[in-house]
């Protein structure tokens, strides 16, 4: 099992071409409000980790992950 | 602050109200025929009104509904559950089971009713629920209450339907996969033949809104599930009566006997009042029109394929394929205004869809097509669009035919 950190790592790598501000990344770092995501972006975003991990990700799932840590932890969740 | 997210919404009205534009909420004046209005002072060809057999002005069917108001009285003033059901609404649930040769029908009180409230319902917490990712509102809000898991699949993408029922593995034959016949907003229509292939090899329940596909496709009017001669793959279809059927309400028919027990478990059926017997009755005389005269469909069909050629012919960014629903995509928010106020000035109304109504960022003027649309109401459109050319507002994009 991967543990969290790789999963951090994964999602860092996933962000690279729409972190436009070059912001650096941290677990704490919020999608929107920080990198400023649109919910298109959150939508191809969540897709890449969906394929890379052959999971799905439910919606409704979304409403509790505001940073990056929280969608480790999610996909993590859903990966075990 | 509590209205803080209402200012985007609050900032555009002001704008449109600074352009003299009211492309939302314009006001009908005057109906004149399923066809022409009075809108905000203007006389113009409806063009945007889902009045896809222009069924609203049958005189049939308005002699049945005042015939029913006079009968009955002009509302039921209480739920289904309660003192609300009566022969007439009995009757049309018969009717529309018949009509799709099944044996259990519910009727709501709105399209959006039957659709959100069925949506809600038939799952639930620890269930999941594959959806298109263009699904109506409706089946948005629906799916969002019914505490189910919720998976999107890409619009009309059978392959990836595929691939997430592959991924839920054993729970992947209690899914509820949603998809519809016709997208309201670009008119496209559900590859069903693949998705009911898909369905077939994974297992899952299979809920379809025919919507803007009943009376428009099918050999006897019943939707894109007819069309595709995969009606045995479907286990629920819902649909709306304001549209081919020009009243308003939904329904919801199944072949499974369970539907009689879900129908009390919906809380938009039992807790909201029944529809007045007027537009039930309207809907009965409307749904034995549609089964006797199959020319209406072909109609609709003429028409759809003239407006959408005359558009194409234009180099105008129209769908993939003729369909009642023909939209011109826009990208520039502005524009789309300017265009759909040039339209309004030369006599003709259609829809102007902003995102997130819109399936993408990119801004709609959507035209539904009648089958009371004379050929030269619908020249008289396409020469409409031909005047965006021409003063610069719009950009063809293609070469057309």
């Amino acid at each position: 099992m991967t543990d969290y950190q790789e999963y951090l790592n994964f999602l860092y790598s996933a962000l690279e071409f729409q972190n436009k501000k070059q912001l650096v990344l941290s677990e704490d770092t919020a999608l929107v409000a920080d990198i400023g995501l649109s919910s298109l972006e959150v939508m191809e975003f969540i897709e890449k980790i969906e394929d890379h991990f052959d999971i799905s990700i439910p919606l409704n799932i979304l409403p509790d992950v505001n940073t990056i840590g929280d969608l480790a932890r999610k996909v993590r969740e859903l990966n075990l | 602050m509590l209205f803080d997210k209402f200012q985007t919404m609050a900032n555009f009205q002001a704008e449109l109200a600074e352009r003299h534009v009211k492309p939302f909420g314009a006001v009908t004046e005057k109906i004149l025929s399923a066809t022409e209005g009075v809108v905000e002072g203007r006389n113009v060809i409806l063009a945007g009104t889902n009045n896809y057999l222009g069924l609203s002005f049958d005189p049939r069917c308005i002699k049945a509904a005042q015939d029913a108001a006079a009968r009955w009285g002009t509302g039921t003033t209480g739920s289904r559950l309660a003192n609300g059901s009566f022969s007439e609404h009995q009757a049309l649930e018969s009717e529309i089971a018949q009509f799709y040769g099944v044996d259990h029908a519910i009727v709501f009180s709105t399209g959006y009713a039957a659709t959100m409230g069925m949506c809600s319902t038939l799952a639930g917490p620890g269930d999941t629920i594959l959806l298109d990712a263009d699904s109506h509102a409706s089946i948005y809000a629906g799916v969002k209450l019914s505490g189910a898991d919720i998976i999107r699949f890409k619009h009309n993408n059978p392959e990836d339907l595929a691939k997430r029922l592959r991924r839920l593995g054993d729970r992947a034959n209690q899914a509820l996969i949603i998809a519809e016949g016709i997208y309201s907003m670009l008119g496209d229509v559900a590859p069903l033949q693949e998705i009911a292939a898909v369905k077939r090899e994974y297992g899952g329940y299979l809920f379809l809104d025919e919507a803007h596909s009943m009376g428009a496709l099918g050999d006897t009017g019943r939707g894109a599930a007819q069309a595709a001669g995969v009606e045995a793959d479907v286990d629920f279809f819902a649909g709306t009566f304001s549209k081919s059927l020009g009243a308003i309400g939904g329904f919801c028919v199944s072949r499974h006997p369970e539907l009689e027990a879900i129908r009390y478990c919906i809380n938009a059926y039992i807790f909201t009042a029944s529809s007045a017997p007027s537009i039930i009755a309207s809907t009965r005389a409307a749904l034995r029109i549609i089964t006797e005269e199959p020319q209406l469909r072909l109609r609709l069909w003429d028409n759809a394929h003239r407006l959408y050629d005359g558009l194409k012919a234009l180099g105008l960014p129209v769908g993939p394929t003729a369909s009642p629903v023909v939209a011109v995509e826009m990208e520039d928010r502005s524009a789309t205004i300017d265009c759909w106020n040039a339209l309004m000035q030369a006599g003709v109304y259609v829809n102007l869809v902003i995102p997130p109504a819109s399936p993408s960022t990119n801004f709609l003027l959507r035209n539904s097509v009648s089958a009371a649309h004379s050929s030269e109401q619908i020249d008289t459109i396409i020469a409409a669009y031909a005047g965006l050319i021409s003063a610069g507002l719009i950009t063809p994009t293609n070469k057309g035919h």
